[in-house]
């Protein structure tokens, strides 16, 4: 399935992002240092793609807070097309509740999707190819249990992201988003089994939910992207 | 990861560092709770005495951000304790296991902000007297059956829940930089908003409110109550980000409705402690 093309916003800029970064140099310069030492040189900090290219490793994200916005907007991509998906061909005994309020999630996926498209601008990757073939459309408990696996993947990515975005504009912006994305998790759960909204598979004994690296989390989504990307520009 | 011997490496590669260093406050943000987030992780303590010895302690900012956040976190805590104490208020089974759940993690919340703060080097403010009938200490505010009425309690909890994601959203920027503590914020947040979406269900489910488990527009959708909890979601209506609007943003159709269901707002440290001081005493 191919997410559909969208008229692009492309010298839609409204954050002056680069101005932002290079106020933040110290940031960013931290942000990357293991990094770039573990690979043996801190020249390559200054060589950075152009975050739509496509090169033989895949998709570039590009470099700084492009970089962690172009990873939201690829998780993003993901789940509105996944909630597009299931809401084209219902489950078997999707109930009229069920089906306006997953209707809601598909709606708010969009958003998020079309709203980091609108802010990248020429900066934005391209829109990525989905493999949903590992899922069953028909099949209640292969959509509900996906749809568990995204809500929870996506909320700790973005707390696994926060830490690396210069931004202030931006970290509350990811901020705005993660907590619809937990609203989502609890919900799906809860249609899963009631209760489950905050258990101890996602929040530990100190009462924190979970964070996970963009690399792990991206290893984790490419299950469902065909679309080759290149994590070489996100934090480790 | 060695974070002493990258910063050595660091040095020998670019003895200039600290003079690429923007500023002493912005060193201080950005290393800010690096060294200091309890016995959770395995930290680099190297690392943070070394930043403390260069920049000075823990900005006070950060340790202001922590000690607002368990101000709320007392509140929460000892709202679902007496909740769940409370004879007959909540249903057995899964009603009293899920507010169970809630509490704890508020409780765990406590724990966790005190040892936070007293890591960084600061104090844990101390837990105020409560009077969850909002009544500032008089103990006949407009919520003074929130312990015996199910109904109420749960619009209580819903609005606690909504107010404290906002909250956590509100001092993100004030922890820009600050690392393992942003993370740990991001952390709570996120279980907070879990609470929030829950708590809704439940309403919902007992005909308390026609309520999602996301905020939609400004309606609290506490019926009788809202006057009383209005405050908690002034601003949740907006339905433009970052000059963008979300209303059928690039042609697709997305109503305002989700528009602003789609992005929880802050509200600043000022909102939340007007919001939460008639269930302060004194």
């Amino acid at each position: 399935m191919k997410v559909p093309e969208k008229n692009g916003l492309e010298n839609h800029d409204p954050l002056e992002l680069q101005k932002v970064l290079h106020r933040r140099a110290f940031l960013r310069y931290t942000g990357y240092a293991g990094t770039a030492i573990a690979a043996g040189s801190l020249i390559t900090l200054a060589s950075c793609k152009d975050s739509d290219d496509d090169n033989e490793n895949g998709v570039n994200f590009g470099s700084g807070d492009f970089a962690i916005l172009n990873y939201a907007y690829a998780l993003e991509q993901l789940e509105a097309a996944f909630y597009t998906q299931v809401i084209a061909s219902p489950f078997t005994g999707m109930t009229t509740g069920e089906k306006s309020l997953l209707t809601d999630v598909r709606d708010h996926e969009i958003a998020h999707r079309e709203f980091f498209k609108s802010a990248l601008g020429s900066n934005a990757i391209r829109d990525l190819e989905v493999d949903f073939s590992s899922i069953n459309f028909m099949s209640r408990d292969s959509v509900l249990g996906t749809a568990k696996a995204f809500e929870d993947l996506g909320v700790s990515a973005y707390n696994g992201a926060g830490r690396y975005i210069a931004s202030a504009d931006y970290l509350l912006l990811a901020g705005k988003i993660v907590s619809v994305e937990a609203r989502h998790a609890a919900y799906i759960r809860d249609l899963i089994s009631n209760g489950s909204f905050a258990d101890s598979s996602v929040i530990d004994a100190n009462g924190l939910d979970k964070s996970r690296k963009p690399r792990e989390v991206l290893g984790i989504a490419s299950t469902y992207v065909k679309t080759k990307l290149d994590a070489s520009t996100l934090p480790a | 990861m060695n974070f002493l011997q990258i910063f050595n490496q660091i040095e020998e590669q670019d003895p200039e560092i600290y003079g690429r260093l923007d500023t002493r406050r912005d060193a201080m943000r950005s290393f800010a709770g690096l060294g200091k987030k309890l016995a959770l992780t395995s930290l680099p303590f190297a690392l943070g005495s070394m930043f403390n010895k260069a920049y000075g302690q823990t900005p006070t900012g950060v340790l202001d951000v922590l000690n607002f956040a368990l101000t709320l976190e007392y509140l929460e805590a000892e709202f679902y304790t007496l909740g769940v104490a409370a004879p007959g208020l909540i249903p057995a089974g899964a009603a009293t296991a899920a507010i169970t759940t809630i509490r704890d993690h508020e409780i765990a919340h406590v724990a966790f902000l005190k040892a936070a703060i007293t890591g960084a080097g600061g104090t844990p403010v101390a837990k105020p007297t409560f009077d969850f009938s909002g009544g500032n200490g008089a103990g006949n505010g407009p919520f003074a059956t929130a312990f015996t009425n199910y109904e109420l309690f749960l619009a209580v909890a819903q609005t606690l829940e909504d107010t404290g994601v906002r909250a956590y959203k509100g001092q993100a920027g004030n922890l820009l930089g600050a690392g393992d503590v942003l993370e740990a914020a991001l952390n709570i947040h996120s279980v907070e908003a879990r609470h929030a979406s829950h708590i809704r269900q439940m309403r919902k489910a007992n005909n308390f409110g026609d309520v999602k488990p996301w905020i939609t527009g400004v309606e609290p959708g506490l019926g009788a109550a809202n006057s009383l909890v209005q405050a908690s979601y002034n601003g949740e209506d907006v339905i433009t980000q970052a000059g963008i609007s979300i209303t059928n943003i690039n042609g697709q159709a997305i109503s305002s409705n989700a528009a602003s269901e789609s992005f929880d707002e802050p509200l600043t440290k000022a909102q939340v402690l007007a919001i939460v001081d008639p269930f302060i005493a004194g």
